[in-house]
This record gives C-alpha cells, sequence and structure tokens, in this order.
C-alpha cells in the first residue's frame, strides 16, 4: 500500500504538533481550574487568558474578553443564535440566513421558528454568494439578526461580509457569522467588518477538537444555552476546558503567523489542481466562484457518474475525499448547496469535495492529476447516462 | 466508506460482473431515477426461454452498482420465470447484506431485470403467450416501479421523502 493522500481536510484535520506539545502540561501537572485562588489556579487561568489573546488577535477582536470559548463551532453557533434570539425576541421574531448555511445554522434556525420566530432564507447565486442587496430587502423593522457563513464550506465560496456587516450596523440588526472553514486562511476583522458574534472552530485552525469559540462583539447580550457556575462572563457554564482552549490559542497563533504564506501555497497547489482536471476530464465543472473562493477547497463535479461510486474508487487507490451526494447523507438529498445554486439533482450527486492543508504536497496533487481522470472514465463507461462520443477513442 | 459494506458488496463494486450492452438485446429494463441518484440498465438475451446472457450500466453508488453486478450473476443461465422471482432480499442476501438505508434506495437491479423480462415478453407475443401467467404478474408489479420513479421526478424542490420508496 501506497502513502495515503489526504484530500479531505474539511472532514477532519490533524492536530498540529506544536499544539500537542503545549497541551501537554495542561492534562498533568497543570490540571488546575481557572477558578481557583489556590496555586494550582492561577496558571491555569493565565493560560486560558493567553490562548482568549490570540483568538482574539486572528480575529481583530478589539479585547480579549470578546471570546467565549465552547466545545466546538456547532455549540457556537446556536449560542450566538439562540441566545441573540431570545435575548432580543421582545424586540422582533425576525432572522434572516441563507439556504446554504451549514447544518448548525440550518436547523437551529428551524429549531428557532418552532419557538415563533420567522425566519428568511434568502437564495444564492450560481456561484453560492448570498447577495448584499437581498439582504438589506429582507430586513424589516422586526429583524433581529442576520446570520450567514463567512465562506461556504462546501464550494469555499467567500462572502462580501463587510458590505452585509455595514447594512446590518446601519439597520441596527445584530450580524452573527459563521466563520468555522474561513478564520485563519484568509484574513478576517471582526472590527472592521462589522461583525457582532463569530463561530470559530478549533479543529478547523489545526488545534484539538471539542473545542471552539465564539466572538461576542461589544454591546452584544446573549442568553446562555446553560445553567451553571457562570464561567465565560456568564455566557457558557462549565469548567474550562483547559488544555483544549490552551490548543486552541496555539493553534490560532500559528494559523495568524502562517496565513499568507499557507494561503498561497494552497492556493497554487489547488489551481494546478483544477486546471489539470478541468482540461483532462470532459463534461467536468468547478463548483462554486474562480476567484472569490478559500484557498484550500476545490469542489468539482462529473456529470453522468455519481459521488460515491467515485469516493470508493479514489478511496481503493489510497485517496480519500469526500462527497455530498445524497448516497452518503442519511437524508437522501444531495447537496442543499449545490440544489440551492441551481444545480440539478442528478448534477448534484456528481460532486467531489476536495480540501487541501498544511500536510498536502505537490506529489498528492500530481497522484489526484493522475487517477481522477481514469476513474471517472471507467465510472463512466459503467453509466448508461455518459453520452456516446464523450470520449474520442 | 470502507466498512459500511460487506467485502461481497466491494468485490463487486471493484470488479463488476457483467458490464456492459448487449446492442441487440430482447429486452431492456431500466429502473431508478437520476434524481435520487440512481439508475440501472439491464439487457437480457433470452434463448430456449432462459437468460443466456445479461449485461448491466449503472449510475448510482457502491451498492447500486454491487447490486446490479449481483443480479446479472443471480440471473444468468436461470429461466425466465426464476428470474423475474429473483427479489430485493435476495439480491442484498446474496452480497451478505446491504446497509439500511442502501436497502430501498439502491437495490433496484431486480426492479430493473423484472422489467427487462417485461419487455421481452411485449415484444415477442409467442412468448407473452406461453407465459401469460407471468405477463399478468409483472403488469401491477412494473406499474408500481414506474409510480415511484415517477414520484422521483416530482421531487425537484429538494423536499420529501420520493426518493425513500
Amino acid at each position: 500500500m501506497g502513502k495515503t493522500v489526504y484530500l479531505d481536510y474539511s472532514a477532519g484535520m490533524p492536530t498540529d504538533k506544536r499544539v500537542v506539545e503545549v497541551m501537554l502540561p495542561y492534562f498533568s501537572h497543570e490540571f488546575g481550574n481557572p477558578s481557583s485562588l489556590h496555586a494550582y489556579g492561577g496558571p491555569a487561568r493565565t493560560a486560558v487568558e493567553t490562548a482568549r489573546e490570540q483568538v482574539a488577535k486572528l480575529v481583530g477582536a478589539p479585547d480579549l474578553k470578546y471570546i467565549i470559548f465552547t466545545s466546538g463551532a456547532t455549540e457556537s453557533n446556536n449560542l450566538a443564535i439562540k441566545g441573540l434570539a431570545r435575548k432580543r425576541a421582545d424586540k422582533g421574531k425576525h432572522i434572516i440566513t441563507s439556504m446554504a448555511e451549514h447544518m448548525s445554522i440550518l436547523n437551529v434556525c428551524k429549531a428557532l421558528e418552532k419557538e415563533g420566530f420567522k425566519v428568511t432564507y434568502l437564495p444564492i447565486d450560481k456561484e453560492a454568494f448570498v447577495s448584499v442587496k437581498a439582504v438589506e430587502e429582507a430586513i424589516k423593522d422586526d429583524t433581529i439578526l442576520v446570520t450567514l457563513g463567512y465562506a461556504n464550506g462546501e464550494v469555499g465560496t467567500i462572502q462580501d461580509i463587510k458590505a452585509i456587516g455595514e447594512i446590518c450596523q446601519k439597520k441596527k440588526v445584530a450580524f452573527h457569522v459563521d466563520a468555522v472553514p474561513a478564520a485563519g486562511r484568509i484574513p478576517i476583522d471582526v472590527k472592521a467588518e462589522h461583525i457582532d458574534l463569530m463561530t470559530i472552530s478549533s479543529n478547523d485552525l489545526y488545534g484539538p477538537k471539542g473545542v471552539g469559540a465564539l466572538y461576542v462583539g461589544k454591546g452584544m447580550d446573549i442568553v446562555p444555552l446553560f445553567d451553571g457556575g457562570g464561567q465565560e462572563r456568564k455566557f457558557r457554564s462549565g469548567t474550562e476546558n483547559v488544555p483544549g482552549i490552551v490548543g486552541m490559542g496555539k493553534a490560532a497563533e500559528l494559523a495568524m503567523a502562517e496565513m499568507g504564506a499557507e494561503a498561497k501555497r494552497l492556493m497554487a497547489l489547488r489551481d494546478r489542481l483544477i486546471d489539470m482536471v478541468l482540461k483532462a476530464i470532459p463534461a467536468s465543472h468547478l463548483n462554486g466562484s474562480r476567484t472569490k473562493r478559500l484557498p484550500q477547497n476545490a469542489n468539482m463535479r462529473f456529470s453522468y457518474i455519481e459521488g460515491e461510486a467515485l469516493i470508493l474508487n479514489l478511496d481503493m487507490v489510497d485517496v480519500c475525499t469526500s462527497t455530498s451526494s445524497a448516497c452518503t447523507s442519511k437524508t437522501l438529498e444531495p447537496s442543499h448547496v449545490l440544489r440551492a445554486m441551481g444545480i440539478s439533482h442528478e448534477e448534484a450527486h456528481s460532486a467531489l469535495l476536495i480540501n487541501l492543508g498544511r500536510l498536502t504536497r505537490d506529489e498528492d496533487i500530481d497522484v489526484m492529476i493522475k487517477v481522477l481522470p481514469e476513474i471517472v472514465k471507467r465510472l463512466r463507461e459503467m453509466s448508461p447516462l455518459t453520452p456516446k462520443g464523450l470520449y474520442k477513442d | 466508506m470502507p466498512g459500511m459494506y460487506t467485502e461481497k458488496v466491494m468485490d463487486h463494486f471493484k470488479n463488476p460482473r457483467n458490464m456492459g450492452e448487449i446492442p441487440d438485446a430482447d429486452g431492456l429494463g431500466t429502473a431508478g431515477n437520476p434524481v435520487c441518484g440512481d439508475k440501472m440498465f439491464i439487457y437480457i438475451k433470452i434463448e430456449a426461454d432462459k437468460i443466456k446472457d445479461i449485461k448491466f450500466k449503472t449510475f448510482g453508488c457502491g451498492a447500486a452498482v454491487a447490486t446490479s453486478s449481483m443480479v446479472t450473476e443471480l440471473a444468468k443461465g436461470k429461466g425466465v420465470i426464476e428470474a423475474a422471482h429473483i427479489s430485493k432480499k435476495d439480491v442484498a442476501e446474496a452480497l451478505g447484506g446491504l446497509p439500511a438505508i442502501k436497502m430501498h434506495c439502491s437495490n433496484l437491479a431486480a426492479d430493473a431485470l423484472k422489467v427487462a423480462i417485461y419487455e421481452w415478453l411485449n415484444k415477442d407475443q409467442k412468448a407473452k403467450a406461453r407465459f401469460k401467467a407471468l405477463y399478468d404478474e409483472l403488469v401491477p408489479i412494473i406499474a408500481d416501479i414506474r409510480a415511484k420513479e415517477a414520484r422521483g421526478e416530482d421531487h425537484g424542490d429538494g423536499e420529501g421523502d420520493a426518493c425513500e420508496t
């Protein structure tokens, strides 16, 4: 068995060795509770505050106190959206999001609908952009929150967050942004982009799993999800996950230091992959925007074949990727993102999700460029949908 | 993905049996709906009321390919009555089982084979007379298969559960 080519960084990422190293003491001799007043509390408290500062810097938070640590992005999205909505329910009950958000936004919105909130699910265009104008027009007198992804995690399209933020600020509507796939990959500045609440995941920064953060900006008040000891400015009760938080902090620091060079490196790899694949495979298409795209994301579709069959074949030659075909999901529906982009059900089944990462090298792209056209061709030979003459030979 | 399927499913997926077309087929049966992510074509050649040759083409997931391959193996050489009675359960069992979610949506090859036999009977009036009972039995079954596919067709809004037939 050859070396595995891992191109599924949106599904899971390794924790950087440098991160693991700084976490280790906090599992053993530095086991203190940050709330303790004795000798063990101090170092733990300092470590958590250092991490808070590291995360604050990554996103341009004006003060470290605006960073709240949570158990991960799903909790952060729940806390931001439910917390804000419940806090401002007396001011209005209308929330705006898009049809193409992560399930931890869409399903939170659905849950709030059952509590009597009204949600507008804005459409996206064929490259997955949310229209700034549509956001503005959707804001009504009773709108309390706009919640959107900074970039689409599936197709990589980066939204015009600053323009939307300006509108929200002007209309005095809270603006929550899910920055999970974008934070640490591209520069984000919560202040300049008028973001009030922002979700960040540790694992997506090459930090440990099971920890995340929520930026809760100045003047934002939210109802906590949990009642308890009142940690994290009362927004998130529960003893702090000190090793996890320390790891997330270090991961944020590394991401910030390396972002520019890493983004450039990944974009070069990604563009070579996209160009070569689109050239080598007939009836292949890039999903999402070519230019306003996350550096690590390549999402393509190959007409007439189905995504799961494709990833199984890639797995047989030790290449790990994902698909958004229904056949791998519990719902049996193809990607809601691709569908919202106007891509047909049939075509949405033929998407391949590729996400590059810190350990991706030129050789990995070489392997992909070599194996993918052969596999697609083989599956097309098997498919009754393949038109005659698609391949010249 | 690996681990979700049995070794037998993966074997048929990796090395599909009888993949291809029969240009002068006596019957072509289709099942599934690309909207749901599956479409099977089964081609049959009949000789002396037996399945002399059978080939398949499939658009679909691992289970869709494996069930298509398996149904061709199960049917080859069998009499048409026996072949028409190969059930989805037979196919799944021969593959050592399928994940629950794949049982219905991707296990349509037995349906496609029934359709192929039905199409042959429609084309060959003498055969239709010889196998009148089988033909009468197939009529409502085929109607049901087509109705399920049509519900899949109506499934363009991303809502509902028509693919979970």
